[in-house]
Protein backbone atom coordinates (compact mmCIF):
# COMPACT_ATOMS: atom_id res chain seq x y z
CA UNK A 1 0.00 0.00 0.00
CA UNK A 2 2.76 2.35 0.98
CA UNK A 3 4.66 1.79 -2.26
CA UNK A 4 1.73 2.31 -4.39
CA UNK A 5 0.66 5.71 -2.50
CA UNK A 6 4.49 6.70 -3.58
CA UNK A 7 4.45 6.12 -6.85
CA UNK A 8 1.05 7.70 -6.94
CA UNK A 9 2.70 10.78 -5.85
CA UNK A 10 5.48 11.20 -8.27
CA UNK A 11 3.49 10.01 -10.98
CA UNK A 12 0.80 13.06 -10.05
CA UNK A 13 3.45 15.58 -9.48
CA UNK A 14 4.99 14.76 -12.89
CA UNK A 15 1.62 15.49 -14.27
CA UNK A 16 0.83 18.37 -12.39
CA UNK A 17 4.26 19.70 -13.69
CA UNK A 18 3.47 18.49 -17.50
CA UNK A 19 0.19 21.01 -17.01
CA UNK A 20 2.63 23.91 -16.55
CA UNK A 21 4.89 22.93 -19.09
CA UNK A 22 1.95 22.51 -21.56
CA UNK A 23 0.75 25.52 -21.38
CA UNK A 24 4.74 27.29 -21.79
CA UNK A 25 4.35 25.09 -24.80
CA UNK A 26 1.72 25.99 -26.45
CA UNK A 27 2.68 29.64 -26.44
CA UNK A 28 6.61 28.60 -27.33
CA UNK A 29 5.34 27.24 -30.54
CA UNK A 30 2.88 29.80 -31.43
CA UNK A 31 4.65 33.42 -32.03
CA UNK A 32 1.73 35.01 -33.29
CA UNK A 33 0.16 34.91 -29.72
CA UNK A 34 3.22 36.66 -28.72
CA UNK A 35 1.72 40.21 -27.28
CA UNK A 36 5.41 42.27 -26.66
CA UNK A 37 6.21 45.28 -28.58
CA UNK A 38 9.63 46.31 -29.43
CA UNK A 39 9.81 49.27 -27.84
CA UNK A 40 12.11 51.89 -29.28
CA UNK A 41 12.01 50.13 -32.68
CA UNK A 42 8.04 50.76 -33.31
CA UNK A 43 8.11 54.23 -32.08
CA UNK A 44 6.92 55.20 -35.53
CA UNK A 45 3.61 53.23 -35.44
CA UNK A 46 3.25 53.42 -31.91
CA UNK A 47 -0.70 54.24 -30.90
CA UNK A 48 -1.12 56.68 -27.61
CA UNK A 49 -4.08 57.49 -26.24
CA UNK A 50 -5.90 60.25 -27.02
CA UNK A 51 -6.48 61.35 -23.26
CA UNK A 52 -2.75 60.49 -22.23
CA UNK A 53 -1.60 62.76 -19.47
CA UNK A 54 1.88 63.69 -21.34
CA UNK A 55 2.25 67.10 -20.33
CA UNK A 56 0.78 70.60 -20.08
CA UNK A 57 0.71 72.50 -22.91
CA UNK A 58 -1.42 75.44 -24.17
CA UNK A 59 -3.54 75.70 -27.34
CA UNK A 60 -2.34 77.45 -30.07
CA UNK A 61 -4.30 78.11 -33.47
CA UNK A 62 -2.47 78.73 -36.76
CA UNK A 63 -2.48 82.82 -35.87
CA UNK A 64 0.06 81.93 -32.93
CA UNK A 65 -2.74 83.28 -30.46
CA UNK A 66 -4.13 81.25 -27.32
CA UNK A 67 -6.99 82.52 -24.68
CA UNK A 68 -5.44 81.84 -21.43
CA UNK A 69 -6.04 85.52 -19.91
CA UNK A 70 -3.35 84.88 -17.10
CA UNK A 71 -6.50 84.53 -14.23
CA UNK A 72 -4.11 82.55 -12.49
CA UNK A 73 -6.53 79.71 -11.22
CA UNK A 74 -4.54 76.90 -12.59
CA UNK A 75 -1.87 77.85 -9.96
CA UNK A 76 -4.05 78.38 -7.24
CA UNK A 77 -5.37 74.52 -7.73
CA UNK A 78 -1.67 73.02 -8.51
CA UNK A 79 -0.95 71.22 -5.62
CA UNK A 80 2.78 71.14 -5.64
CA UNK A 81 2.91 74.63 -7.20
CA UNK A 82 4.66 73.50 -10.93
CA UNK A 83 2.80 75.96 -12.43
CA UNK A 84 3.52 80.18 -12.27
CA UNK A 85 2.12 82.67 -14.00
CA UNK A 86 4.28 85.95 -14.32
CA UNK A 87 1.39 88.04 -15.94
CA UNK A 88 1.75 92.07 -16.70
CA UNK A 89 -1.02 94.81 -16.18
CA UNK A 90 -1.29 97.54 -19.67
CA UNK A 91 -3.64 99.84 -20.69
CA UNK A 92 -5.68 98.86 -23.68
CA UNK A 93 -6.83 101.58 -26.52
CA UNK A 94 -9.97 102.16 -24.87
CA UNK A 95 -7.72 103.24 -22.26
CA UNK A 96 -9.39 100.22 -19.36
CA UNK A 97 -6.32 97.97 -17.63
CA UNK A 98 -5.77 94.73 -18.90
CA UNK A 99 -3.88 91.80 -17.55
CA UNK A 100 -1.62 89.94 -20.18
CA UNK A 101 -0.08 86.86 -19.40
CA UNK A 102 3.60 87.31 -19.93
CA UNK A 103 5.06 83.74 -18.95
CA UNK A 104 3.09 80.37 -18.27
CA UNK A 105 5.42 78.74 -16.74
CA UNK A 106 5.18 74.67 -16.28
CA UNK A 107 7.79 72.64 -14.42
CA UNK A 108 7.42 69.26 -15.48
CA UNK A 109 9.57 67.81 -12.99
CA UNK A 110 7.18 68.65 -10.63
CA UNK A 111 4.18 68.07 -11.71
CA UNK A 112 1.94 65.13 -10.13
CA UNK A 113 -0.57 64.62 -13.28
CA UNK A 114 -3.28 65.00 -11.25
CA UNK A 115 -5.30 67.25 -14.18
CA UNK A 116 -6.46 69.83 -11.63
CA UNK A 117 -5.44 72.45 -13.61
CA UNK A 118 -7.21 71.27 -16.60
CA UNK A 119 -10.10 70.88 -14.95
CA UNK A 120 -10.58 73.94 -13.47
CA UNK A 121 -8.83 76.62 -16.51
CA UNK A 122 -12.45 78.71 -17.05
CA UNK A 123 -10.89 79.97 -20.54
CA UNK A 124 -10.16 76.17 -22.15
CA UNK A 125 -6.92 77.45 -22.65
CA UNK A 126 -4.65 74.28 -21.60
CA UNK A 127 -4.63 70.60 -22.03
CA UNK A 128 -2.52 67.27 -22.20
CA UNK A 129 -0.02 66.97 -24.85
CA UNK A 130 0.55 63.27 -25.43
CA UNK A 131 4.51 63.52 -25.66
CA UNK A 132 5.90 60.52 -22.84
CA UNK A 133 9.57 61.28 -23.79
CA UNK A 134 11.02 63.61 -21.46
CA UNK A 135 14.58 62.24 -20.48
CA UNK A 136 16.50 64.72 -19.98
CA UNK A 137 20.08 65.18 -19.16
CA UNK A 138 19.57 68.53 -17.54
CA UNK A 139 16.80 68.90 -14.83
CA UNK A 140 16.24 72.73 -16.21
CA UNK A 141 15.17 72.06 -19.72
CA UNK A 142 12.03 69.91 -17.78
CA UNK A 143 10.90 73.61 -16.76
CA UNK A 144 8.98 74.90 -19.63
CA UNK A 145 7.25 77.63 -20.63
CA UNK A 146 3.97 77.19 -22.55
CA UNK A 147 2.72 80.44 -24.31
CA UNK A 148 5.03 80.38 -27.78
CA UNK A 149 7.40 82.95 -28.09
CA UNK A 150 5.37 86.22 -29.25
CA UNK A 151 1.86 84.58 -28.99
CA UNK A 152 -1.07 86.73 -27.96
CA UNK A 153 -4.51 86.54 -26.71
CA UNK A 154 -7.50 85.60 -29.12
CA UNK A 155 -10.25 88.06 -28.27
CA UNK A 156 -13.09 85.69 -28.96
CA UNK A 157 -12.68 84.14 -25.18
CA UNK A 158 -16.48 84.26 -24.06
CA UNK A 159 -17.37 82.50 -27.43
CA UNK A 160 -14.90 79.49 -25.81
CA UNK A 161 -16.57 79.63 -23.00
CA UNK A 162 -20.39 79.02 -24.21
CA UNK A 163 -18.55 76.30 -26.22
CA UNK A 164 -17.52 74.44 -23.25
CA UNK A 165 -20.54 74.73 -21.39
CA UNK A 166 -22.49 73.53 -24.19
CA UNK B 1 -4.57 39.25 29.02
CA UNK B 2 -1.93 36.79 28.78
CA UNK B 3 -2.80 36.00 24.69
CA UNK B 4 -1.24 39.40 24.04
CA UNK B 5 1.89 38.91 25.81
CA UNK B 6 2.53 35.96 24.14
CA UNK B 7 3.52 38.27 21.19
CA UNK B 8 6.32 40.28 22.86
CA UNK B 9 9.60 39.52 21.94
CA UNK B 10 12.45 38.80 24.23
CA UNK B 11 15.55 39.50 22.98
CA UNK B 12 18.96 37.95 23.95
CA UNK B 13 22.57 39.29 23.57
CA UNK B 14 23.63 36.04 22.04
CA UNK B 15 20.75 35.88 18.95
CA UNK B 16 22.50 35.64 15.70
CA UNK B 17 20.28 38.58 14.19
CA UNK B 18 20.69 39.57 10.45
CA UNK B 19 18.62 41.85 7.86
CA UNK B 20 16.23 40.89 5.20
CA UNK B 21 15.51 44.63 3.24
CA UNK B 22 15.31 47.29 2.45
CA UNK B 23 16.74 46.63 -0.68
CA UNK B 24 15.65 42.75 -1.24
CA UNK B 25 13.63 41.96 -4.22
CA UNK B 26 11.01 39.72 -1.92
CA UNK B 27 9.96 42.79 0.24
CA UNK B 28 8.59 44.12 -2.89
CA UNK B 29 10.00 47.80 -2.07
CA UNK B 30 12.15 49.68 0.84
CA UNK B 31 10.91 46.97 4.09
CA UNK B 32 13.56 45.58 6.72
CA UNK B 33 12.78 42.75 8.54
CA UNK B 34 15.41 41.72 11.45
CA UNK B 35 15.56 38.08 11.49
CA UNK B 36 16.84 36.40 14.41
CA UNK B 37 18.26 33.16 12.92
CA UNK B 38 18.68 29.88 14.28
CA UNK B 39 20.54 28.00 12.01
CA UNK B 40 17.97 28.37 8.28
CA UNK B 41 15.02 28.23 11.13
CA UNK B 42 13.85 31.74 12.00
CA UNK B 43 12.90 32.72 15.65
CA UNK B 44 11.30 36.04 15.41
CA UNK B 45 10.98 38.41 12.78
CA UNK B 46 10.74 42.33 13.69
CA UNK B 47 9.65 44.55 10.86
CA UNK B 48 11.00 48.19 10.36
CA UNK B 49 8.95 50.28 8.15
CA UNK B 50 9.09 54.03 7.64
CA UNK B 51 11.85 53.62 5.00
CA UNK B 52 9.26 55.03 2.26
CA UNK B 53 7.11 57.65 4.70
CA UNK B 54 5.74 60.64 2.89
CA UNK B 55 3.86 62.58 5.33
CA UNK B 56 0.80 61.86 3.39
CA UNK B 57 -1.07 62.43 6.07
CA UNK B 58 0.62 65.92 6.93
CA UNK B 59 0.47 67.11 3.73
CA UNK B 60 -3.47 66.32 3.81
CA UNK B 61 -3.42 69.65 6.09
CA UNK B 62 -2.32 71.71 3.75
CA UNK B 63 -4.24 70.56 0.81
CA UNK B 64 -8.01 71.47 -0.59
CA UNK B 65 -10.20 68.47 -0.39
CA UNK B 66 -9.79 68.62 -4.55
CA UNK B 67 -6.14 67.98 -4.17
CA UNK B 68 -6.13 65.02 -1.44
CA UNK B 69 -7.40 63.08 -4.13
CA UNK B 70 -4.05 62.99 -6.37
CA UNK B 71 -1.97 62.28 -2.80
CA UNK B 72 -4.27 58.98 -1.67
CA UNK B 73 -3.01 57.19 -5.20
CA UNK B 74 0.33 57.40 -3.98
CA UNK B 75 -0.22 54.39 -0.79
CA UNK B 76 -1.83 51.79 -2.20
CA UNK B 77 -0.62 52.51 -5.82
CA UNK B 78 -2.24 49.19 -7.28
CA UNK B 79 -5.49 50.00 -6.31
CA UNK B 80 -5.48 53.81 -6.74
CA UNK B 81 -8.79 53.91 -7.85
CA UNK B 82 -10.44 52.92 -4.07
CA UNK B 83 -8.02 54.73 -2.25
CA UNK B 84 -9.34 58.24 -3.93
CA UNK B 85 -13.01 56.63 -3.93
CA UNK B 86 -12.43 56.91 -0.13
CA UNK B 87 -11.80 60.34 0.29
CA UNK B 88 -14.55 61.22 -2.28
CA UNK B 89 -17.19 58.88 -0.22
CA UNK B 90 -16.10 60.74 2.99
CA UNK B 91 -16.77 64.04 1.53
CA UNK B 92 -19.89 63.55 -0.40
CA UNK B 93 -21.33 62.10 2.58
CA UNK B 94 -19.70 65.01 5.18
CA UNK B 95 -21.95 67.48 2.48
CA UNK B 96 -24.46 65.25 2.19
CA UNK B 97 -24.61 65.33 -1.94
CA UNK B 98 -26.17 62.47 -3.85
CA UNK B 99 -23.60 61.26 -7.11
CA UNK B 100 -25.72 60.55 -9.80
CA UNK B 101 -26.48 56.55 -10.28
CA UNK B 102 -23.88 56.72 -13.45
CA UNK B 103 -20.87 57.64 -11.31
CA UNK B 104 -21.75 54.71 -8.48
CA UNK B 105 -21.87 52.55 -11.86
CA UNK B 106 -18.65 53.81 -13.15
CA UNK B 107 -17.06 53.95 -10.01
CA UNK B 108 -17.73 50.38 -9.14
CA UNK B 109 -16.74 48.63 -12.40
CA UNK B 110 -13.29 50.74 -11.90
CA UNK B 111 -12.77 49.26 -8.60
CA UNK B 112 -13.36 46.14 -9.70
CA UNK B 113 -11.19 46.25 -12.64
CA UNK B 114 -8.19 47.92 -10.67
CA UNK B 115 -8.88 44.79 -8.52
CA UNK B 116 -8.19 42.06 -10.69
CA UNK B 117 -5.60 43.75 -12.28
CA UNK B 118 -3.65 44.55 -8.57
CA UNK B 119 -4.51 40.30 -7.78
CA UNK B 120 -2.84 39.76 -11.12
CA UNK B 121 0.18 42.05 -10.27
CA UNK B 122 0.51 40.10 -6.78
CA UNK B 123 0.13 36.89 -8.63
CA UNK B 124 2.96 37.66 -10.88
CA UNK B 125 5.29 38.33 -7.99
CA UNK B 126 4.04 35.46 -5.89
CA UNK B 127 5.08 32.97 -8.28
CA UNK B 128 7.98 35.10 -8.99
CA UNK B 129 8.88 34.83 -4.97
CA UNK B 130 8.82 30.60 -5.10
CA UNK B 131 11.07 30.89 -8.20
CA UNK B 132 8.46 30.38 -11.01
CA UNK B 133 9.20 33.38 -13.22
CA UNK B 134 6.83 32.29 -15.64
CA UNK B 135 4.05 33.31 -13.93
CA UNK B 136 5.71 36.97 -13.82
CA UNK B 137 5.39 36.84 -17.98
CA UNK B 138 1.80 35.69 -17.97
CA UNK B 139 0.19 37.74 -15.43
CA UNK B 140 1.50 41.36 -16.68
CA UNK B 141 0.23 39.91 -20.34
CA UNK B 142 -3.22 40.03 -19.02
CA UNK B 143 -2.59 43.33 -17.13
CA UNK B 144 -1.51 44.94 -19.88
CA UNK B 145 -5.04 45.00 -20.94
CA UNK B 146 -6.68 46.73 -18.12
CA UNK B 147 -3.85 49.21 -18.13
CA UNK B 148 -4.82 49.87 -22.08
CA UNK B 149 -8.91 50.15 -21.16
CA UNK B 150 -7.61 53.04 -17.67
CA UNK B 151 -5.23 55.08 -19.96
CA UNK B 152 -7.33 55.51 -22.75
CA UNK B 153 -10.46 56.56 -20.95
CA UNK B 154 -8.72 58.43 -18.00
CA UNK B 155 -4.96 59.19 -19.28
CA UNK B 156 -2.84 57.38 -16.62
CA UNK B 157 -2.63 53.25 -16.33
CA UNK B 158 -1.14 53.33 -12.87
CA UNK B 159 -2.09 56.42 -10.77
CA UNK B 160 -5.14 57.59 -11.96
CA UNK B 161 -6.83 60.37 -10.49
CA UNK B 162 -9.74 59.57 -11.67
CA UNK B 163 -12.56 60.43 -9.13
CA UNK B 164 -13.26 63.99 -8.27
CA UNK B 165 -15.37 65.24 -4.98
CA UNK B 166 -19.25 64.80 -6.06
CA UNK B 167 -18.46 62.60 -9.08
CA UNK B 168 -15.57 62.00 -11.80
CA UNK B 169 -12.99 64.10 -13.60
CA UNK B 170 -14.39 63.32 -16.90
CA UNK B 171 -16.96 60.90 -18.54
CA UNK B 172 -15.64 57.18 -20.18
CA UNK B 173 -14.51 57.04 -23.35
CA UNK B 174 -16.68 55.91 -25.81
CA UNK B 175 -14.90 52.66 -26.32
CA UNK B 176 -14.88 51.52 -22.31
CA UNK B 177 -18.09 49.49 -22.64
CA UNK B 178 -17.18 47.44 -25.39
CA UNK B 179 -13.16 46.99 -24.40
CA UNK B 180 -14.36 45.97 -20.74
CA UNK B 181 -16.52 43.44 -22.26
CA UNK B 182 -13.47 42.11 -24.70
CA UNK B 183 -11.58 42.22 -21.61
CA UNK B 184 -13.88 39.90 -19.74
CA UNK B 185 -14.21 37.59 -22.26
CA UNK B 186 -10.71 37.24 -22.92
CA UNK B 187 -9.80 37.24 -19.18
CA UNK B 188 -12.37 33.89 -18.33
CA UNK B 189 -10.28 31.73 -21.06
CA UNK B 190 -6.91 33.04 -19.39
CA UNK B 191 -7.67 32.93 -15.22
CA UNK B 192 -7.45 28.69 -15.94
CA UNK B 193 -3.87 28.97 -17.25
CA UNK B 194 -2.97 30.48 -13.92
CA UNK B 195 -4.01 27.06 -12.16
CA UNK B 196 -2.86 25.33 -14.67
CA UNK B 197 0.82 26.92 -14.55
CA UNK B 198 0.81 27.33 -10.63
CA UNK B 199 -1.99 26.72 -8.44
CA UNK B 200 -1.82 22.90 -9.44
CA UNK B 201 2.01 22.58 -9.29
CA UNK B 202 3.26 20.53 -6.63
CA UNK B 203 6.46 22.15 -5.76
CA UNK B 204 4.49 25.66 -5.15
CA UNK B 205 1.76 22.94 -3.76
CA UNK B 206 3.83 21.42 -1.60
CA UNK B 207 5.74 24.93 -0.08
CA UNK B 208 2.15 26.49 0.40
CA UNK B 209 -0.13 24.45 1.97
CA UNK B 210 -0.09 24.12 5.42
CA UNK B 211 2.49 27.42 5.81
CA UNK B 212 2.07 29.89 7.87
CA UNK B 213 -0.52 29.43 9.74
CA UNK B 214 -3.49 32.32 10.92
CA UNK B 215 -6.22 31.59 12.81
CA UNK B 216 -9.39 33.36 12.89
CA UNK B 217 -9.10 34.79 15.85
CA UNK B 218 -5.31 36.22 15.18
CA UNK B 219 -7.02 37.59 12.18
CA UNK B 220 -9.77 39.55 13.74
CA UNK B 221 -7.09 40.76 16.73
CA UNK B 222 -4.46 42.13 14.29
CA UNK B 223 -7.16 43.16 11.85
CA UNK B 224 -6.07 41.37 8.91
CA UNK B 225 -8.16 42.41 6.48
CA UNK B 226 -8.94 41.06 2.74
CA UNK B 227 -8.24 38.48 1.38
CA UNK B 228 -5.48 37.80 3.53
CA UNK B 229 -7.94 37.80 6.95
CA UNK B 230 -10.88 35.82 4.51
CA UNK B 231 -8.45 33.21 3.84
CA UNK B 232 -8.39 32.60 7.67
CA UNK B 233 -12.25 32.45 7.62
CA UNK B 234 -12.71 36.23 8.98
CA UNK B 235 -15.93 37.71 7.15
CA UNK B 236 -14.81 41.21 6.91
CA UNK B 237 -15.79 41.96 3.13
CA UNK B 238 -16.39 45.76 3.34
CA UNK B 239 -18.28 45.28 0.31
CA UNK B 240 -20.68 42.77 1.22
CA UNK B 241 -21.40 43.72 4.88
CA UNK B 242 -21.50 48.08 4.70
CA UNK B 243 -22.11 48.54 0.38
CA UNK B 244 -21.52 51.82 -0.73
CA UNK B 245 -21.14 52.90 -4.61
CA UNK B 246 -23.20 50.20 -6.65
CA UNK B 247 -22.58 47.28 -4.32
CA UNK B 248 -25.65 47.19 -2.95
CA UNK B 249 -27.51 46.16 -6.47
CA UNK B 250 -25.14 43.61 -7.55
CA UNK B 251 -25.02 39.61 -6.49
CA UNK B 252 -21.67 38.76 -5.55
CA UNK B 253 -20.69 36.32 -2.62
CA UNK B 254 -18.25 36.69 0.09
CA UNK B 255 -15.27 34.81 -0.47
CA UNK B 256 -13.90 32.51 2.34
CA UNK B 257 -11.11 29.94 2.92
CA UNK B 258 -11.15 28.84 6.95
CA UNK B 259 -7.64 26.89 6.37
CA UNK B 260 -5.55 30.26 7.08
CA UNK B 261 -2.57 29.05 4.97
CA UNK B 262 -0.66 30.41 2.53
CA UNK B 263 -2.90 28.13 0.11
CA UNK B 264 -5.62 29.39 1.39
CA UNK B 265 -4.79 33.19 0.55
CA UNK B 266 -3.45 32.39 -2.29
CA UNK B 267 -6.83 30.68 -3.52
CA UNK B 268 -9.09 33.47 -2.07
CA UNK B 269 -6.92 35.83 -4.64
CA UNK B 270 -7.73 33.46 -7.30
CA UNK B 271 -11.50 33.45 -6.67
CA UNK B 272 -11.97 36.83 -6.13
CA UNK B 273 -10.59 37.74 -9.97
CA UNK B 274 -13.62 35.37 -10.89
CA UNK B 275 -16.27 37.38 -8.58
CA UNK B 276 -15.16 40.42 -9.71
CA UNK B 277 -15.69 39.54 -13.36
CA UNK B 278 -19.25 38.83 -12.24
CA UNK B 279 -19.61 41.96 -10.91
CA UNK B 280 -18.40 43.86 -13.63
CA UNK B 281 -20.64 41.90 -16.25
CA UNK B 282 -23.66 42.44 -13.98
CA UNK B 283 -23.12 46.30 -14.55
CA UNK B 284 -21.60 46.93 -17.55
CA UNK B 285 -24.90 46.96 -19.99
CA UNK B 286 -26.52 48.29 -17.69
CA UNK B 287 -24.55 52.14 -16.83
CA UNK B 288 -27.82 54.71 -16.79
CA UNK B 289 -27.39 57.46 -19.02
CA UNK B 290 -26.91 61.04 -17.18
CA UNK B 291 -24.50 63.88 -15.58
CA UNK B 292 -20.73 62.21 -14.71
CA UNK B 293 -21.01 64.95 -11.31
CA UNK B 294 -23.25 66.34 -9.25
CA UNK B 295 -23.38 70.08 -8.99
CA UNK B 296 -20.62 71.23 -6.76
CA UNK B 297 -19.46 74.37 -5.24
CA UNK B 298 -15.60 74.88 -6.54
CA UNK B 299 -14.21 75.91 -3.19
CA UNK B 300 -15.79 72.55 -0.78
CA UNK B 301 -15.55 73.46 2.96
CA UNK B 302 -16.95 70.64 4.78
CA UNK B 303 -19.55 71.37 8.10
CA UNK B 304 -17.36 71.02 11.35
CA UNK B 305 -17.12 67.97 12.42
CA UNK B 306 -15.60 64.31 11.58
CA UNK B 307 -16.14 62.17 9.00
CA UNK B 308 -15.45 58.18 8.42
CA UNK B 309 -15.88 56.31 5.48
CA UNK B 310 -14.32 53.03 4.40
CA UNK B 311 -14.05 50.84 1.56
CA UNK B 312 -12.73 47.38 0.33
CA UNK B 313 -9.36 47.93 -1.66
CA UNK B 314 -7.52 44.89 -3.14
CA UNK B 315 -5.78 44.75 0.02
CA UNK B 316 -8.07 45.13 2.67
CA UNK B 317 -10.26 47.63 4.27
CA UNK B 318 -9.51 51.31 3.82
CA UNK B 319 -10.72 53.92 6.16
CA UNK B 320 -10.29 57.58 5.52
CA UNK B 321 -10.99 59.81 8.82
CA UNK B 322 -11.67 63.64 8.28
CA UNK B 323 -12.21 66.14 10.91
CA UNK B 324 -12.62 69.12 9.81
CA UNK B 325 -12.97 72.52 11.19
CA UNK B 326 -15.37 74.47 8.61
CA UNK B 327 -11.95 76.19 7.00
CA UNK B 328 -11.34 74.50 2.93
CA UNK B 329 -8.46 72.39 4.19
CA UNK B 330 -8.90 69.17 6.67
CA UNK B 331 -7.88 69.94 10.35
CA UNK B 332 -6.62 66.18 10.50
CA UNK B 333 -6.90 62.99 7.82
CA UNK B 334 -6.11 59.85 9.32
CA UNK B 335 -5.76 56.66 6.53
CA UNK B 336 -6.56 53.31 8.11
CA UNK B 337 -4.49 51.36 5.65
CA UNK B 338 -4.37 47.68 5.17
CA UNK B 339 -1.43 46.85 4.25
CA UNK B 340 0.01 48.25 7.86
CA UNK B 341 -2.71 45.86 10.19
CA UNK B 342 -1.62 43.14 7.24
CA UNK B 343 2.53 43.21 7.91
CA UNK B 344 2.51 42.88 11.58
CA UNK B 345 0.97 39.39 11.79
CA UNK B 346 4.08 37.94 10.08
CA UNK B 347 6.32 37.37 13.39
CA UNK B 348 3.27 35.26 14.82
CA UNK B 349 2.32 33.64 11.57
CA UNK B 350 6.48 32.98 9.98
CA UNK B 351 8.43 32.29 13.27
CA UNK B 352 9.41 28.88 13.46
CA UNK B 353 9.73 28.50 9.93
CA UNK B 354 12.95 28.67 7.15
CA UNK B 355 14.03 31.96 5.92
CA UNK B 356 12.31 30.73 2.48
CA UNK B 357 9.44 29.89 3.62
CA UNK B 358 8.76 33.87 5.07
CA UNK B 359 9.21 34.59 1.68
CA UNK B 360 6.00 32.81 0.39
CA UNK B 361 4.50 33.92 3.65
CA UNK B 362 5.24 37.50 3.26
CA UNK B 363 4.28 37.36 -0.54
CA UNK B 364 0.75 35.87 0.47
CA UNK B 365 -0.06 38.42 2.63
CA UNK B 366 0.25 41.03 -0.44
CA UNK B 367 2.12 43.55 0.83
CA UNK B 368 2.60 46.84 -0.68
CA UNK B 369 5.33 49.25 1.22
CA UNK B 370 4.01 52.59 0.36
CA UNK B 371 0.42 51.73 2.09
CA UNK B 372 2.30 51.11 5.53
CA UNK B 373 4.69 54.33 5.36
CA UNK B 374 2.56 56.30 3.74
Amino acid sequence: MNIFKYFGEVFGAIRSLWAGMRVTGYYSIRPGKVVTQQYPENRKKLVIADRFKGEVIMKHDSNNQHTCNGCGICELNCPNGSIEIISNKITNAEGKSERIIDKHIYHLSMCTFCSLCIKTCPSNSITWGQDFEHAMFDRNKLTKVLNQPGSSIRKEIKEVKETKEA
Amino acid sequence: MEEVFQDIIIKHSDDYIINMGPQHPSTHGVLRFELCLLGETVKYIIPHCGYIHRGIEKMCEKNTYQQIIHLTDRFDYLSAHMNNEAVCLAVENALEVEVPERVKYIRTILAELNRIASHQLWWCAFGMDLGALTTFFYGLRDREYILDIFEESFGSRLLHSFNYPGGLMHDLHPNFQQKVKDFIKYFRKKLPEYDQLLTGNIIFQQRSIGMGYMSKEDAISYGVTGPSGRGSGFKCDVRKHHPYSAYSKVDFKEILYTEGDTFARYKARIDEMWESMNIIEQLIDNIPAGDYTAKMKPIIKLPVGDYFQRVETARGELGCYIVSDGNKNPLRVKFRTPNFSNLFIINKIASGNKIADLVAISGSLDLVIPDIDR
